[in-house]
């Protein structure tokens, strides 16, 4: 940093006024409303003790089938989504076509819709009387109050994360590159694995990861698609719900506790990705 | 901008896989959901006018335009709280440096991170019967006409508020408003400053310093120079903001009773009770939400074309 650069800088921070009260009034703010409350959580979990924690984190006949679900189907979802989530955030960056704007802006309604009201909506339509439903239980294949109910919520929930991380590397891929690649001789499946495919897996496998984290903690989509069978269809978050409801407050705590220590990693997995796809980058430049 | 090229996708036979592919799988997980929604909601009844009469007749529900007002007014509450600590937050983060900045930003981002199950349940934990402010709140040595206590004497002594005319039996939190409200505020906590933020960062410091080396005031600077360059960010953060408070589901239904026309029953905990009973009513309702949430994608995307435009 160069000697007028610091200068400069020192001298914003003597001239804008304001930052005592907002930052103290951004601190205050910020731990009452989030730190003490996850304080909280902290705390009651600390309370219990580390052998009890793990009694019940692992023990209680409901709470396994309920991870697995979560993550399992969390897990399917995630993956179908990074494989779809692909293919359209490619089409809507290289493809012209009619009603692409449209088609763009739909990508974030689950975003805009509230869980409740994409849920009963999930639940109608793949129902056994449902649009897409009648024909699925027809066949045999029951879409509603299942695991695949569970999944199909998950991908709804979880789509936008990996079109949208996808869409800004797509947009920053050169044509050029590719059409250079296959001017040479290369077969479009060598184009697409050794010259596309290297580019952009940070950003397939952040949308994932995103997609992951969202759809393991997700609530209100899936509990009526569900039908909350137990052992079954029912999510770990449900089983916080019902904890609370019988004011069982240390299970609760420990299954939000797993769930919450599985989510930061997915987080900082995330940021991690993000900054070694930086400092590549920027290596690269 | 966007490279155009012919590329990978030069095949017209790749283009129509893809843009398929695009069309059947967004039309089938995206747009079918919102159309059962509108289609549930009206199409109930022998013909058009029934099915009209019949939508209309869900929000003659008493309990539906109770769970109107309690959103409302919950909204009303807490949109403005997050705009407050958004526009203070974003001003001391992006015009200022100090040690800590990403930490700090990364702890306003935290709610995102959190479950909305979990986002209630730390609530619960505080201010639930058994939580840590539990007992305190609802001590049974008050009588129940009185409900807040006075300092005096160097001690706190229950104080009688029938004076005031307050009839409460304790202070409730959970099960009651403010515990809705708080989960709401936790939920939508990080929207507003997290639009600003950046906006902020890439305006830079010059305007500002400008102005208040020509004299004007740091509240001055901050209204004439500093808001109208963010106002379309600002708006965009509060309509998210509304959108999400308005539509919040698994944290709202950790605090809330539970009771059809209670203070505490939000719009979609009402359609989601009323899915139980009375699918068409739950649907007629949900239009409601399912259009606060159109409305908000549509701002969004106008304010990005609107910034493409000007950017």
């Amino acid at each position: 940093m160069t000697a007028l650069q610091h200068q400069s800088r020192r001298r914003r921070r003597n001239i804008l006024p304001g930052f005592g009260p907002t930052m103290g009034y951004t601190l205050l703010y910020l731990s009452i409303v989030v730190l003490i409350p996850l304080g909280g959580l902290v705390l009651k979990s600390a309370e219990i003790g580390p052998a009890k924690f793990w009694r019940l984190a692992t023990q209680d006949k409901e709470v396994i089938p309920a991870y697995e679900l979560a993550f399992g189907a969390s897990f399917l979802a995630a993956l179908t989504n990074a494989f779809f989530g692909f293919v359209v955030a490619w089409t809507l960056v290289r493809i012209r076509f009619p009603g692409r704007r449209l088609v763009d802006a739909v990508v974030d309604m689950p975003f805009a819709l509230p869980t409740a009201v994409s849920g009963i909506a999930l639940a109608t339509l793949f129902g056994p009387v449902g649009w897409i439903g009648k024909y699925t239980h027809a066949m045999g294949w029951k879409t509603a109050y299942s695991q695949t109910g569970v999944f199909i919520a998950l991908v709804f929930i979880g789509l936008p994360f990996a079109v949208r991380t996808l869409q800004p590397a797509l947009e920053d891929l050169d044509a050029e590159v590719e059409e250079a690649a296959m001017s040479l001789g290369a077969t479009r499946w060598q184009t697409f694995w050794k010259v596309i495919f290297p580019a952009l897996w940070p950003a397939v496998l952040t949308g994932f990861a995103l997609s992951f984290a969202r759809a393991v903690g997700e609530y209100g989509s899936v509990t009526f698609i569900s039908g909350n069978i137990p052992f079954e269809t029912k999510i770990p978050a449900q089983l916080i719900r019902e904890d609370l409801e019988g004011n069982y407050y240390v299970s609760a705590t420990v299954v939000a506790v797993v769930m919450l220590g599985f989510s930061f990693v997915m987080l900082l997995a995330v940021n991690l990705l993000q900054w070694w796809t930086g400092r590549k980058f920027r290596r690269a430049v | 901008m966007r490279k155009r090229g012919k590329g990978l996708a030069g095949g017209r036979l790749v283009k129509f896989a893809c843009v398929a592919t695009t069309v059947g799988f967004i039309g089938v997980f995206l747009v079918l959901p919102l159309l059962v929604v509108f289609w549930e909601g009206f199409t109930h009844g022998k013909g058009f006018f029934e099915a009209v009469a019949s939508y209309f007749r869900a929000f003659s529900d008493p309990y539906a335009r109770k769970a109107i007002w309690v959103t409302l007014l919950v909204a009303a509450i807490a949109v403005p709280l997050n705009v407050v600590f958004g526009l203070a937050a974003a001003w001391s983060i992006a015009k200022f440096e100090f040690r800590g900045k990403s930490l700090l930003v990364t702890l306003i981002d935290l709610p995102f991170a959190v479950s909305p199950v979990i986002s209630g349940l730390i609530f619960v934990l505080l201010f639930g019967s058994k939580g840590y402010f539990g007992p305190w709140l609802a001590d049974p040595s008050y009588p129940t006409h009185v409900h807040w206590v006075g300092w005096s004497g160097g001690n706190w002594w229950p104080v009688s508020m029938e004076w005031a005319s307050l009839h409460w039996q304790s202070i409730r939190i959970i099960f009651a408003l403010p515990g809705v409200v708080l989960a709401t505020v936790f939920v939508t906590f990080p929207f507003v400053a997290r639009e600003l933020i950046p906006l902020m960062q890439e305006q830079g410091n010059e305007e500002e310093l400008a102005a208040i080396s020509l004299g004007a005031s740091g509240l001055q600077t901050f209204w004439r120079v500093t808001m109208p360059n963010v106002k379309w960010g600002l708006l965009y953060g509060v309509v998210l903001c509304t959108a999400r408070a308005m539509g919040e589901f698994g944290a709202v239904a950790v605090v809330s009773g539970g009771e059809l026309g209670g203070p505490t029953m939000t719009l979609p905990l009402y359609i989601g009770t009323e899915y139980e009973s009375s699918t068409q009513r739950a649907f007629a309702i949900a239009t409601l939400l399912a259009t606060i949430g159109l409305v908000s994608m549509m701002v969004k995307t106008v304010l990005e074309w609107r910034m493409e435009r000007e950017g």
